[in-house]
């Protein structure tokens, strides 16, 4: 029985068609998977059904009546919920609150806190309803997203790349959690580009690709390679290392401390790791466990004492990111927009941001702006960045080729050291592979590289190492040949406090 | 010396009532997410426009009235400056002052009062006779009691109502409220509207209780005051009261000083309130800042 | 409806051509003010824009435009960092004033010490290292507490025009001013006066100071690192951070910087035009001059020339308070009218308008 038909949605933004006559129905019960690169269209499409977007043309019907939902209060009237990629959280109120701001007609406070207590005991997501958001993990932040939307009774539940802050087990319970809803009736569209989880989890798939369906599958017998292809819409190449000879330890991590740097930062816990030249390292760990506060302990933007960290035998922890970038070391944050890039300003300035000191595109404090488009321009050449000219604004890019541009930016300086957070986020597969592949080259040229990933695909396929970030502390570091991703897991912290489903049905 | 604790005591009530008025719309402004410099603009546009509705209608709280919707108009500006056309709200904030200063001077041109028209004291039956307490606490205008009524409905208003949980998610987080499909900019502009109506009351107490007349820049940077008593109180109602009555106090006693004719120079006893201020701002450790404060809304998608 | 889609890029275009539209917006919501009240608004226009540079007494206003642009200019210009980076320094009025009581007092110390080559330096250092003194309050108090610099810097205006007060009738009255309320009046100590550079032009020290801080102004934010640090701190504090900026140095050099520039506007200003400190010598400048930065969007070029149309609103205003008995105030509303119209027209250089149903609203 279908609960949701989509007929012929289009959504045209100035440039760029971002949904073309996109078709498909999600049956009642259904865990309908929709499968897509970034920028496929799957945000907007999302979106539109949310009553966010207003589709050019095309129509909905949900339970055969027309749905046209003018707001997202209108669609959770019909009973559409949504679970957020970024979180739509409150941090500095409660749980309760940020629940009761989800809701139409919230029951008073102390019957509210009483049925988060029932619904999340039920459906093995324990939550304390008082808690301020703020300190709760990211995975617990996402306790209360679904629970704001199960207290709704949802006829659709829409999961927008759920997994990416869990760990294995976490994704194994709320897998769990999804089962037992989709047998009480209730249809989900899970969205993902995680294939092998779509496999385990999903009975239908809608493939986009450019604001199209390109197609359809049942998940369960259809291998990650052909479902990989139908997204993409090539073959895909593997990120390859030509030699692997590793050198003397070039970063070295002592008892790395440092205090939560922010109200809702992380503390790191004596952290030591040492990386070799021509080594990658890549660290995991769910969203929230001291990543930031690693790279800027690394970076320079939060010094710590001198010996913590030390390259080539140099004590550099107390010194300011440029001082690194002098001797070596580079870095690039998980955010692109406004931290590893500024936003409204050129990709020359942008260029000349961090390579000013190591290239020497500064003389007495003047600046050399036309060696500093030379760079630029030897960036987007290199790194294939997609852009006008070195002139554009950074916040014209598209989030694939601003990373590329980031990360190449950090590349071509040749640093001894490169330290990137996610370097893939949001990023499309073919950029995404392009990135690896640069970065095994670095590493290939004889510099230590340290990749922080939440995408443990991403870091069992290009590093030498693994070690887990839980909390701030750092797991020691074991070989990535033969690791299990139950093993990673359990690296990873587990599954924290969560426990199983009582799955009754 | 002989300063009367109780006169004293009694004319800090006084003294901190515009401080407070003014202070109570901005904070309900900066939970919403908004930060409105322009509180001194739009006192003193309420102080000109209350002592006129007052003084040409010959009831005080028509006065008042006209006061609070002289400032909310006044916020509109703002409001519609910074909402839809996206300015900064420090630079807008800073030109309502100024637009304020002249305007109150150009409305005020040759503005004519009686010296019969007062806002009456009350006399709180019972209460009002207690010693000491009484003449200190239950003697005031209606407008005393009306600024801590204020108070205390904002401050139930932000913990209990369903619409101050929504304006609190929208000073917090203004994305995510969008995408929750709260109307963000409708929220603000609310919110703005109130504190120009509280801060053009404020201005009336100025020029029809407090002074009372009519001078051009009668409040005297009191709107900057309570904008620091907001940072003050962390954005809590309850602690606007002890900032508003502190700075009160120290209006009153440096007052009380000069009158006694202290060995102080005149001049240094009236640094007093803007010194405390600067003290009390370091002194106190403010609290968390509502997370979107000052920052413009676009809801682009 | 219409609604706002951002751009892609900033708009080059309406970045210059913003200002001279939110000019003309104003010059008509200015004639409607007027008009209200009872001036023929052609007539008040040309009194105040066209007379002062044009007519019939031209050569008596031209100079007085000069003197009224210099301290504006020089203010806003040290302003202009401050803004860039997110710094806000409002009580540029106070540290205007510091720096005309430390530089004057350095003068009136030495009284009647009449070597001009070592006198003038010594007072242009004193108005310099005052101003940047009082900047340094609200500076270290955000650097070592947090506090906020907005409200420390203009509770300072407040204490520093009870200062000018005091001083006006305390420790630097004229001896031999029969009791009377100031100073010694500067313009008759030959060794401390700032005169015209050339007689009758307006064009006096604090005026030359100034074009050579638009100057040096210009080359920092266009070539210098300084500049870019600047630029970057405020559009993207993190980003910032992550090229090495240090924010809390960044602070201080802002703050300090423009506190200077407004105490030598003050020093150049007592020493000059104004002649002697005074209770009434606090002038507004310090206020002004944040119009004046935003005017020229805080790019140094365009602060001389917003400098030099706010000085023409005084200087208009002023002839048409005298010939059309057009109340002060009325300059007061209009430069903030000014400032609006500026700001809302700055919105077409980062979004434009769309005509079309709301995506959301």
């Amino acid at each position: 029985m279908t609960l949701l038909d989509l007929q012929g949605l289009t959504k045209a933004y100035p440039g760029v068609v971002a949904n073309s006559d996109i078709s498909f129905a999600i049956g009642k019960g259904q865990i309908h998977a929709l499968l897509g690169e970034n920028g496929a269209g799957k945000s907007t499409l999302v979106k539109t059904i949310y009553g966010l977007v207003r589709p050019d043309a095309g129509t909905m019907t949900l339970e055969g009546a027309p749905f046209t939902p003018t707001d997202p209060r209108a669609a959770r009237a019909a009973g559409i919920a949504m679970v957020f990629q970024h979180f739509s959280l409150f941090d500095a109120l409660t749980v309760a609150e940020n629940i009761a701001l989800g809701m139409e007609n919230p029951p008073k406070q102390r019957e509210l806190a009483q049925r988060i207590r029932e619904v999340s005991e039920n459906y093995g997501l324990p939550l304390s309803p008082d808690r301020i958001v703020g300190d709760l993990s990211a995975g617990e932040r996402q306790r209360v997203e679904i629970i704001r939307c199960l207290l709704q009774d949802p006829k659709l539940l829409i999961m927008d790349e759920p997994t990416s802050v869990l760990t294995p087990q976490e994704v194994e319970i709320l897998f769990g959690t999804l089962r037992l809803l989709a047998s009480e009736g209730t249809s989900i569209l899970y969205i993902s580009h995680k294939l092998e989880e779509i496999r385990a989890l999903c009975e239908h798939a809608t493939v986009l690709r450019l604001g199209k369906v390109v197609g359809t599958c049942d998940p369960r017998e259809t291998t990650s390679r052909d479902m990989a292809e139908l997204m993409v819409g090539s073959t895909l190449m593997t990120p390859k290392r030509d030699s692997e000879t590793l050198g003397d330890d070039v970063l070295v991590i002592e008892g790395l401390t440092a205090p939560a740097p922010h109200q809702f930062g992380t503390a790191l816990k004596n952290i030591s790791v040492s990386v070799k030249s021509g080594e990658v390292l890549g660290i995991g760990g769910v969203a929230g466990n001291g990543q930031d506060e690693l790279v800027a302990a690394l970076s320079g933007e939060m010094p710590v004492s001198a010996a913590m960290v030390s390259l080539d035998g140099q004590a550099i922890g107390h010194l300011d990111p440029n001082t690194r970038r002098k001797i070596g070391l580079c870095a690039a944050p998980e955010e692109r927009n406004g931290h590893a890039a500024a936003p409204d300003m050129t990709l020359t300035e942008n260029a000349l941001m961090t390579a000013k000191t190591r290239l020497g595109l500064s003389k007495n404090g003047f600046l050399d702006w036309a060696s500093a488009r030379d760079f630029a321009l030897s960036v987007i050449d290199g790194f294939d960045v997609r852009t006008p000219g070195p002139e554009t604004a950074a916040r014209a890019l598209s989030g694939g080729n601003l990373q590329k541009f980031v990360i190449g930016r950090e590349i071509l300086q040749k640093p001894r050291v490169l330290v990137v957070n996610q370097p893939t986020w949001g990023v499309d597969a073919s950029a995404a592979a392009a990135i690896r592949q640069a970065l095994l080259d670095l590493a290939g040229e004889g510099s230590a590289v340290v990749v922080i990933s939440q995408d443990l695909d991403e870091i069992l396929e290009i590093a030498d190492r693994f070690a887990a970030l839980n909390e701030g502390t750092l797991s020691p570091a074991v070989p990535t040949a033969g690791l299990t991703m139950e093993r990673i897991g359990l690296m990873l912290g587990g599954a924290h406090d969560m426990e199983a489903a009582h799955v009754e049905a | 010396m002989d300063i009367n604790p109780i006169l004293l005591l009694a004319a800090l009530m006084v003294a901190s009532t515009p401080i407070l008025l003014a202070a109570i719309g901005e904070l309900v402004v900066e939970r919403s997410g908004v930060l409105n410099l322009g509180v001194e603009g739009m006192m003193i546009v309420g102080a000109v426009c209350g002592y006129i509705a007052g003084h040409s209608s010959g009831n005080p709280y028509l006065g008042f009235v006209g006061a609070a919707a002289a400032g909310a108009a006044l916020s509109l500006i703002f409001a519609v400056l910074t909402q839809f056309l996206l300015t900064n709200q420090v630079a807008t904030g800073l030109g309502l002052t100024m637009f304020g200063l002249g305007l109150s001077s150009l409305i005020g041109q040759g503005a004519k009062g009686s010296p019969d028209l007062t806002v009456s004291k009350l006399h709180i039956p019972l209460l009002a006779d207690i010693p000491v307490v009484g003449p200190i606490l239950f003697q005031h205008d209606v407008m005393v009691y009306l600024s801590v009524a204020i108070v205390a409905g904002v401050w139930a208003f932000l913990k209990y109502s369903r619409a101050g949980l929504i304006l609190r998610a929208v000073g917090e987080n203004h994305d995510a409220a969008h995408a929750l499909g709260y109307n963000v900019r409708a929220v603000r502009v609310l919110a703005i509207m109130f504190g120009g109506a509280c801060a053009g009351l404020a201005g009336a107490y100025i020029s029809l209780v407090r002074v009372p007349q009519w001078i051009d820049g009668i409040t005297a940077g009191a709107g900057w005051i309570a904008l620091a008593i907001v940072v003050f109180a962390s954005w809590k109602p309850w602690r606007l009261i002890a900032g508003a009555y502190l700075f009160g106090g120290v209006t009153v006693l440096q007052l009380n000083l000069q009158a006694e004719g202290l060995k102080i120079p005149v001049e240094y006893l009236s640094m007093a309130p803007y010194l405390a201020t600067i003290v009390v701002l370091v002194m106190i450790r403010a609290g968390r800042a509502p997370a979107s404060l000052g920052k413009s809304f676009h809801p682009s998608t | 409806m219409l609604r706002l889609e951002k751009r892609p890029q900033p708009s080059k275009n309406w970045s210059y051509g913003a200002p001279l539209l939110a000019v003309v917006l104003t010059i008509i919501l200015g004639m409607g003010l007027f008009a209200i009240l009872g001036k023929d608004p052609v007539i008040a226009i040309k009194t105040i824009f066209w007379d002062p540079v044009f007519g019939q007494f031209a050569h008596f206003y031209r100079p007085e435009v000069v003197k009224k642009a210099a301290p504006l200019v020089l203010i806003a210009v040290g302003l202009s960092f401050g803004f860039r980076a997110g710094i806000w320094n409002i009580g540029a009025e106070g540290q205007y004033i510091i720096g005309a009581i430390c530089g004057a007092g350095v003068a009136l110390a030495v009284y009647p010490y009449d070597t001009r080559w070592v006198l003038f330096p010594l007072m242009i250092v004193a108005g310099a290292l005052g101003g940047f003194l009082w900047a340094m309050i609200p500076a270290l108090l955000r650097v070592f507490f947090k506090t906020n610099e907005i409200l420390v810097s203009l509770m300072l205006v407040y204490v520093a025009e009870v200062l000018i007060k005091a001083f006006s009738i305390g420790l630097l009255r004229n001896p031999e001013g029969y009791g009377m309320p100031g100073s010694r009046n500067l313009r008759q100590y030959p060794a401390a006066a700032n005169l015209d550079l050339i007689s009758g032009t307006g064009f006096h020290w604090g005026a030359l100071t100034a074009v050579f801080a638009v100057v040096v102004a210009y080359v920092m934010f266009t070539r210098h690192q300084f500049g870019f640090n600047v630029r970057l701190a405020g559009q993207s504090p993190r980003a910032a951070g992550f090229a090495g900026v240090n924010a809390n140095k960044l602070i201080i050099v802002c703050l300090g910087l423009s506190g200077a520039m407004a105490g030598l506007a003050g020093l150049f200003e007592v020493a000059g035009p104004s002649g002697q400190i005074l209770g009434s010598f606090p002038s507004y400048y310090g206020f002004t001059a944040i119009i004046v930065a935003f005017l020229g969007r805080l790019n140094p070029i365009g602060i001389l020339l917003a400098g030099l149309l706010m000085a023409l609103t005084y200087i208009g205003g002023q002839a048409a308070e005298a010939q059309l008995n057009l109340p002060s105030a009325a300059i007061l509303t209009f430069q903030g009218m000014l400032l609006f119209c500026l700001l809302a027209v700055d919105v077409l250089t980062n979004y434009r308008f769309k005509i079309g149903k709301a995506e959301v609203r």
